[in-house]
């Protein structure tokens, strides 16, 4: 690949440049600072689409008192029930309780704050969810 | 986002200057080894750490999707150059975070630059779509102003500032490659290594790897694997989920900071400065050889993306995917049966 041939497209990026290793006019390798790549936006919303369109479900199941709150914000921190207990340091057979609405409203606050604290959140946040879909 | 220029902040490396890399953990040996003196390219830390690799594991499940990686085991850069040009590296890692975050705050505080492996998705100057929970990612803290770390990450542009309480968050994440809160820094680095020396050998190895290792998932039989089992996805799984594994493929190759083409521009710069730099011709050569292969990955990126769209109707897109990838397997076959053998 030449250096004029680094795609600088709009994409993911925004202020961030990735290095693209590419032959200068000399034939020889340098490092160019690309804006992105149409195709790596495509290939990264496919992803991302796909872990929004979870955390939407889990939000309206929420509010819907389905699930417990508990569930979207692991979700919306790309978790699943096994590694939110590695990261809370509570047995896994037990994370997977408290994603239900009822065993979740009988927490204290030592747990609440150990899940709270493993998902990078204050408590009142985390026995919430948003009223609305997040952007 | 602060510049390099503006750091003058208390326990900050004095005169520390940040080079934009396209790998991660290459990126952070070459700045470690840099401000011990010893001035080597990122491409040149990649080449001799062995980096370049591909395997494809489908009964290895990331997130539902089967492993593809066109580099080696993470950390083991690190490891081969060490071992191969005579660095002493020091690694701690920490149960008590704590602990681990005073340790960080006393070499910042004596000046010494620090690798530390974290977790990307805690990390809040990255763009939102590209944090992922993944605890491999590789950086440079070179001072802390305040209650915030000066950190030099190699596959930012530029140097970048990151609150205490996120990175000590990235630095104590649980999971698959768990940090552990891992902070290295070079103890001894050779002024001069002897490159006649390292150079042929670590593009053995590597050749070695790529065309050697006698099991379907590794080196050109990998990528062989993949273009066989790339076929019979949308019949195995449907289109749609089908997709979505092309699409993590594709990702590995592009997204994960590569360089371009999964690694394979990066290694054929080391093998262009390598071959120049002992006059070797046959690596010059093989250097033009794989850049050629690169192109032809990035066709696969295109075809790829281009299905994801909707653009192509998936039978024969399937075909057209995997013909490329076999093409890549055929071309890389060559170029590394013959550097195991020239070299």
């Amino acid at each position: 690949m030449k250096t004029s041939d680094v795609p600088q497209d709009d994409s993911i990026l925004g202020e961030h440049r990735r290095a693209c290793y590419a032959l200068d006019e000399h034939g020889r390798y340098v490092v160019v600072a690309s804006r992105g790549w149409e195709v790596e936006k495509v290939m990264n919303a496919q992803a991302v689409d796909e872990i929004r369109a979870q955390v939407e479900t889990l939000r309206a199941q929420t509010l819907r008192g389905e699930v417990s709150p508990l569930a979207y914000h692991m979700a919306r921190c790309q978790m699943t029930p096994g590694l939110l207990a590695a990261n809370a340091g509570v047995w896994r057979w037990r994370v997977k309780r408290h994603l239900a609405p009822r065993p979740f409203a009988r927490l204290d606050r030592a747990m609440l704050e150990r899940y709270a604290d493993a998902l990078g959140m204050t408590v009142e946040a985390l026995t919430q969810v948003p009223e609305k879909e997040q952007a | 986002m602060s510049n390099a220029s503006t750091a003058t902040a208390t326990g900050a490396v004095p005169d520390f200057e940040h080079r934009h890399a396209a790998h991660c953990e290459s990126g952070t040996v070459a700045t470690l080894l840099r401000t011990r003196g010893l001035d080597l390219s990122e491409a040149m830390v990649f080449g001799i750490g062995g980096g370049f690799f591909f395997l494809y594991l489908p009964w290895l499940k990331m997130g539902g999707m089967p492993l593809t990686a066109y580099r080696d085991a993470p950390r083991c850069i690190i490891k081969n150059v060490c071992k191969r040009l005579g660095v002493r590296m020091r690694s701690e890692r920490f149960r008590n975070p704590d602990e681990g975050m005073r340790a960080l705050d006393a070499l910042l505080a004596q000046g010494t630059p620090v690798g530390l492996q974290t977790n990307i998705f805690w990390l809040p100057y990255f763009p939102a779509d590209m944090r992922f929970q993944y605890n491999g990612h590789n950086m440079v803290a070179y001072g802390k102003r305040g209650d915030e770390y000066l950190i030099s990450d190699p596959v930012t542009d530029r140097t970048v500032t990151c609150p205490a309480d996120a990175l000590r968050r990235a630095r104590f994440a649980k999971g698959v490659f768990a940090p552990r809160g891992l902070l290295y820094y070079p103890e001894s680095v050779p002024a001069a290594p002897d490159l006649e020396r390292v150079l042929p050998l670590a593009i053995r190895a590597t050749a070695k790897r790529m065309v050697g290792i006698p099991l379907p998932v590794f080196g050109v039989r990998g990528i062989r694997f993949l273009a066989k089992h790339l076929e019979s996805w949308p019949a195995r799984y449907g289109v749609k989920k089908a997709n979505a594994l092309v699409g993590n493929v594709v990702r590995m190759q592009e997204e994960i900071g590569t360089g371009g083409a999964g690694f394979r521009f990066l290694y054929s710069a080391f093998l262009q400065e390598a071959g120049q730099l002992l006059n070797r011709p046959e690596w010059v050569e093989a250097a033009a050889a794989l850049g050629a292969t690169g192109d032809r990955w990035r066709e696969f990126a295109i075809l790829g993306a281009q299905l994801v769209k909707g653009r192509e109707t998936a039978d024969s897109a399937y075909r057209k995917l995997a013909e490329t990838l076999r093409d890549c397997a055929a071309q890389e076959e060559r170029i590394f049966t013959r550097l195991k053998t020239v070299v």
